[in-house]
């Protein structure tokens, strides 16, 4: 009985699916102006890449500075 | 390793793709428009990431014969040069079939292969951090690696050819020779490859030498307390 309650009340709710929404205003601009953007944000992560392995070894050479 | 007339021709080389990668022409194309100007920046990334590989078969085969452990080092030093330059090209990659196969990851067999080469890399690093014995560690990591290339080179370059395929050069799919060929793009593209190539080459040396001092104070340590 529970389950056909149940079942009942799930058919009375409906829950529309937009599957092609909007969208966020991010991906719009992005895909936007012949998708330039989308190089800008490539070389944007590989600039990225290259300061993060900066960091990283300006640490390991701060350690060999400290116990030297 | 340590001179330096390579670098500056890696940064120049690098510069001038990057700006020339934004402002020259290139042929008007449906779907990627404007995007394909990361030709100039994604895969690069991929040519550094095998050449570093490559550098690092060269020294474990070195290892095996000579028993240096400067080729020990020298290994896994291009290998973690590779390794970065495989995460930026596996992200950009993903960012760039976000705008125009529609998913950032959509499970494209070459998607899923180079994430597995990235894996049988990473496969190594784990290995290598799990025999504590030195000169075990490697030998054991130097036969690892030298198996590991031509799988990476199967998984990359063969076994996506086999299935059809979003990414260009692939399956069905031509390269992206069959509408660059416009010379244009070439300018840009050869000397970009050319270029970061040579900077990961050069993040290399630097890890290594980062690496071996880091060694030589280890070792200076332990006979200092002694």
């Amino acid at each position: 009985m529970k389950k056909l309650i149940t079942t009942l009340l799930m058919l009375m709710m409906a829950v529309n699916l937009f599957a092609q929404g909007e969208g966020s205003p991010i991906a719009d601009t992005l895909a936007g102006s012949e998708k330039i953007y989308v190089v800008v944000v490539c070389v944007t992560v590989i600039l990225l890449g290259l300061l993060i392995f900066l960091f990283s070894i300006e640490r390991r050479i701060k350690k060999l500075e400290k116990k030297s | 390793m340590y001179k330096s007339w390579w670098k500056i021709l890696g940064a120049v080389l690098v510069v001038y793709s990057t700006i020339a990668g934004f402002l020259f022409t290139v042929p008007p194309l449906p779907i990627l428009h404007q995007s394909i100007r990361n030709l100039y920046f994604h895969v690069p990334m991929w040519f550094s990431m095998i050449t570093l590989f490559s550098i690092s078969v060269y020294h474990s085969i070195k290892y095996l014969s000579n028993n240096d452990e400067v080729h020990d080092l020298k290994a896994v030093q291009s290998i973690n040069a590779g390794i970065l330059f495989g995460i930026l090209g596996l992200v950009t990659g993903s960012v760039w079939a976000r705008f125009t196969w529609g998913q950032a990851w959509s499970f494209d067999v070459k998607q899923n292969f180079a994430a597995i080469a990235m894996l049988l890399y990473f496969a190594y690093l784990i290995l290598r951090n799990a025999i504590d014995e030195e000169q075990k560690r490697a030998k054991i990591s130097a036969i690892y690696n030298i198996f590991a290339f031509p799988m990476m080179v199967v998984l990359l370059f063969v076994l996506p050819r086999l299935s059809d395929s979003l990414h260009p050069g692939n399956g069905g799919n031509p390269g992206f020779n069959a509408y660059d060929l416009d010379s244009h793009m070439r300018m840009v593209f050869y000397p970009a490859c050319a270029g970061w190539i040579m900077i990961g080459g050069w993040i290399y040396s630097i890890l290594f030498r980062v690496a071996s001092l880091e060694k030589k104070k280890l070792v200076s340590s332990v006979t200092t307390q002694k």
